[in-house]
């Protein structure tokens, strides 16, 4: 029987081959003190890796074999509108359904509350294998982690109250966006004001773009401070369904991601919880919500890379032209081992990312119940570090993968592709929200650029030249410093323009080259490790790499404060 | 209220996925070439138990197999889904049983662990076997009232259960006291998943037969584990557990002899192309009017 996590090898060695691993396992099990407390709590670091492997096992076989064949129907159907509520896609309640019975949410929080206390890295995987059956789905599922932000911020009550609810199976949503606060939501109006005589906040006013808006818990950025107009006057609330006070106005009409209700809210009255402290609800909550939901669209994004390449092959081994299949012509055979490098440097990547925010969270969480010694200190220091460095990379990069595979997707299906017959054209309208929803690809380059800038990236790539590789890969190490080499150099160039338009401009040329060495770098590790699995696609990837930096090389060097003037529009 | 449920299930071979190497040159089904599986429908019957074991509170559900070691794997998957627990019949004495000797068997074993079972259910038939005759063998061995086909249990009050089930060309819905036996349908809702916290409590649980010859719980990984939870040595019951009589057990209680096993290769015969032409037309209607296909 088909299973989506059992089918696809380099999920499993993504999870079993980093060194990291066994340090999250620990920190994240608090050296197993669950063990005796918990009859599902793992035993040892090997009993938890097989756990971790039963679960994606579980949640590979419910892709195949529910969520899967139920795509196509949900995304013909798509949520209908009715009295101011959503009601889903009838299969979307059918997925639910096999994931809540599955247990398959809260599956990050601890088991105190009825979760499941899984890495960050294993949940991750979780949401790029559901996303390869359906991506709508997945982003009404994947909202469970939302819940993060509430188990950081929000008080023990409120823990208590929320956190086994969505254990239980519960849906969320973040309402962050309105008509005019998108990518600017210092700009967000929605009013917040205590009800003394009740003794409770209320929420009046409107939301746009939410998705899954009719959710059972709601997180709420809104605006606590009456006269403020910037992300100081901004605090978190928490609105739960059963309270009422909040009604859809109308579903949007997309291009892609149909099964998820992307919905307008309306608050009247809204009776809702503060979640945290006043005023820090964008400075210091969104932005944790965020860095958890950019991960979570990078796995998306990922799944929809695998659905690509699925497609893509499948296709090109059966479809015949010129009396043979069109697998064996090198021009289709070229997009089609450019999706996987692509999908396999994409996914190193967005699974390095996971693992290092798996070490800061599992550390910051402990700094909850003890003090820190010294070095773990350092340690949560540098490893919160690193996730806020490559979020914005594995979000980015793969979203914009996700797209260019969709895309060469539908082109290796040819005509037919084009038609809405085949897959590869849910795939590719699905694909295309990623590289904007959770931040546009030109927001996480602004988010990333100061480690550009400051030479983060540059350490780190120097870190990565130092670690043992292959023999046989001597060449492609050359190379790749190679491409770090023009880096450094395009860096230092537009530093020393100080010119801030110059310094904008260049930005995602620079950002990207970043991206691009760093991912050459984890698939040479990866091939060192499993040249069988990684090898083809080190060397595929390694070209369009090289030619990508040598591009974004070449336009940097033609960018300065004269030609600037060129790229400005009015 | 709560109920007591047995549910009948079985490891067979996954006939539904055959290669070229899945019978041996003499005819018989390579085990090794396929693999082994929950029956299909006997995880459709498993969902009617789990309904009702959702809506009457209490309900236990134990799951009978037989077969040899490795059988026990179906009932730590049914226990992953939501069974209680189960019973691993197995004895050199079963071997070679057909379908009376296998239902003499299970009868006699639900005797002893269930006397006071009010359900049991299974799948309609296995499919290496397709005979669809153990559920009904069962219930008259136990003088038991039997309900095959069930789609859906539609209620179950007053110690009576009434049951849709699928019969040619529709429904019918029948209404039985209990204690019955059910056979159901594939066509029956399907079986939830597994549950992830079950699958971490339960993914240890073992078979006495299970282990290597000459070796304990005490000699496993994680020994101590057997020791606190009980729960994971799973049962296991050979003949004499059960006191079954061995003239009626395995190949010694088996009536059916096989004669004779014929490789049948099916080869498309000569063909005959027809026009749309009214001549055409009426031969053939003649022609199938007179071989009694239609008329």
């Amino acid at each position: 029987m088909a299973n989506y996590y059992n089918d696809i090898k380099e999920i499993k060695f993504e999870l079993e081959n980093s060194p990291l691993m066994e340090r999250i396992v620990e920190l994240k099990e608090r050296s197993f003190e669950d063990k005796d407390k918990y009859d599902e709590a793992p035993q040892d670091f090997a009993d938890a890796m097989d756990t971790y492997d039963k679960v994606l096992d579980i949640v590979g076989d419910i892709t195949a074999n529910v969520v899967a064949p139920n795509a196509e129907d949900v995304d013909a159907e798509g949520p209908h509108h009715e009295n101011g509520r959503v009601r889903y896609a009838s299969k979307t309640y059918e997925n639910l359904e096999a994931m809540t019975q599955a247990g398959m949410n809260g599956m990050t929080m601890p088991r105190r509350y009825g979760g499941l206390n899984l890495p960050v890295t294993v949940y991750t995987a979780a949401n790029e294998i559901v996303s390869t059956g359906d991506a709508g789905f997945e982003n009404i599922w994947s909202l469970q982690d939302c819940i993060e932000t509430l188990y950081c911020f929000g008080n023990e009550e409120q823990r208590q109250k929320y956190i086994p609810r969505v254990c239980k199976g519960e849906t969320m949503s973040m309402d962050l966006t309105e008509p005019d606060a998108g990518s600017d939501l210092q700009s967000v109006m929605l009013k917040a004001t205590f009800d003394e005589e009740n003794n409770c906040w209320r929420l009046n006013g409107a939301k746009r773009f939410i998705t899954n808006g009719d959710s059972d818990i709601h997180l709420v950025l809104a605006r606590s401070e009456a006269g403020t107009r910037d992300g100081r006057g901004l605090s978190m609330f928490i609105y739960d369904k059963r309270d009422g006070g909040v009604d859809v106005r109308r579903i949007e009409n997309k291009l892609g991601i149909h099964g998820s209700p992307t919905c307008e809210l309306v608050y009247k009255n809204a009776k809702c919880e503060l979640c945290g402290d006043r005023k820090l609800g964008l400075i210091k909550y969104v932005m944790s919500l965020m860095n958890g939901a950019r991960l979570g669209i990078a796995a998306q994004s990922v799944g929809l890379s695998q659905a690509a390449y699925n497609e893509a092959i499948a296709y090109a081994r059966d479809r015949k032209q010129f009396g043979k299949a069109i697998i064996e012509f090198p021009a289709v055979a070229e997009m089609i081992s450019n999706i996987k490098a692509r999908l396999d440097a994409g996914r190193a990547l967005l699974y390095q990312t996971a693992r290092y925010v798996d070490i800061y969270k599992a550390l910051e969480d402990i700094a909850r119940d003890r003090k820190l010694e010294p070095e773990e200190r350092a340690e949560l220091k540098q490893y919160s570090r690193l996730a806020d460095a490559f979020t914005p990379l594995a979000k980015g990069m793969n979203s914009e993968y996700a797209n260019q595979n969709g895309y060469d997707c539908i082109q290796v299906h040819g005509g037919s592709g084009f038609m809405l017959e085949y897959a590869c054209q849910r795939i590719y309208r699905d694909a295309r929200i990623t590289s904007i929803y959770e931040g546009t690809t030109q927001l996480q380059t602004v988010a990333a650029i100061r480690y550009v800038t400051n030479g983060f990236y540059a350490q780190v790539i120097e870190d990565y030249e130092q670690l043992p590789f292959a023999p046989e890969y001597e060449g492609v190490m050359a190379r790749i410093k190679a491409m770090a080499e023009k880096f450094n150099a395009c860096t230092s160039s537009v530093k020393e323009a100080e010119n801030q338009d110059l310094h904008d401009l260049c930005a995602r040329h620079l950002y990207e080259m970043a991206a691009d060495i760093i991912m050459c770098h984890l698939l040479l590790q990866n091939a060192t490790k499993a040249p069988e699995l990684f090898g083809k696609s080190l060397q595929v990837y390694v070209n369009l790499a090289e030619a990508e930096v040598w591009k974004h090389s070449a336009l940097v060097a033609r960018m300065t404060t004269e030609s600037i003037e060129n790229y400005k529009v009015s | 209220m709560s109920l007591k449920i047995v549910v009948l299930a079985k490891q067979v071979p996954d006939t539904r996925n055959v290669g070229p190497d899945a019978m041996t040159p003499e005819g018989t089904v390579n085990r090794s070439a396929l693999p082994a599986i929950f029956n299909p429908e006997d995880l459709n019957a498993l969902e009617q138990a789990l309904r009702l074991k959702d809506q009457f509170p209490g309900t236990t559900v134990t799951v009978i197999t037989m077969g040899p070691g490795r059988a026990a794997e179906v009932i730590r998957e049914a226990m992953y889904r939501g069974a209680d627990g189960g019973y691993l019949l197995t004895d050199r004495a079963f071997a070679g049983a057909d379908t009376l000797a296998t239902s003499y068997a299970l009868a006699t074993a639900i005797k002893h662990v269930q006397p006071d079972v009010d359900l049991i259910i299974g799948g309609r038939q296995a499919i290496d076997g397709d005979t669809a005759q153990v559920g009904p063998q069962v219930a008259e061995k136990l003088g038991l009232n039997q309900i095959t086909y069930t789609e859906e249990i539609l209620s179950l009050k007053d110690g009576k259960i009434t049951v849709k089930r699928h019969i040619d060309g529709g429904v019918e819905t029948v209404e039985s006291a209990l204690p019955c036996v059910l056979t159901v349908n594939g066509s029956a809702a399907p079986c939830r998943p597994r549950n992830v916290k079950r699958v971490m409590k339960f993914k240890r649980c073992l078979a006495p037969m299970e282990l290597a010859p000459e070796t304990t719980y005490a000699d496993l990984p994680y020994a101590s584990e057997y020791e606190k939870k009980p729960y994971l040595k799973l049962g296991q019951l050979t003949c004499a557990d059960v006191n079954a009589d061995l003239q009626q057990c395995g190949l010694a209680g088996s009536p059916t002899k096989v004669k004779n096993v014929e490789n049948i290769v099916f080869k498309a015969k000569e063909s005959k192309v027809l026009t749309g032409s009214d001549e055409d037309v009426n031969g053939l209607i003649q022609e199938l009017l007179a071989s009694h296909t239609i008329g």
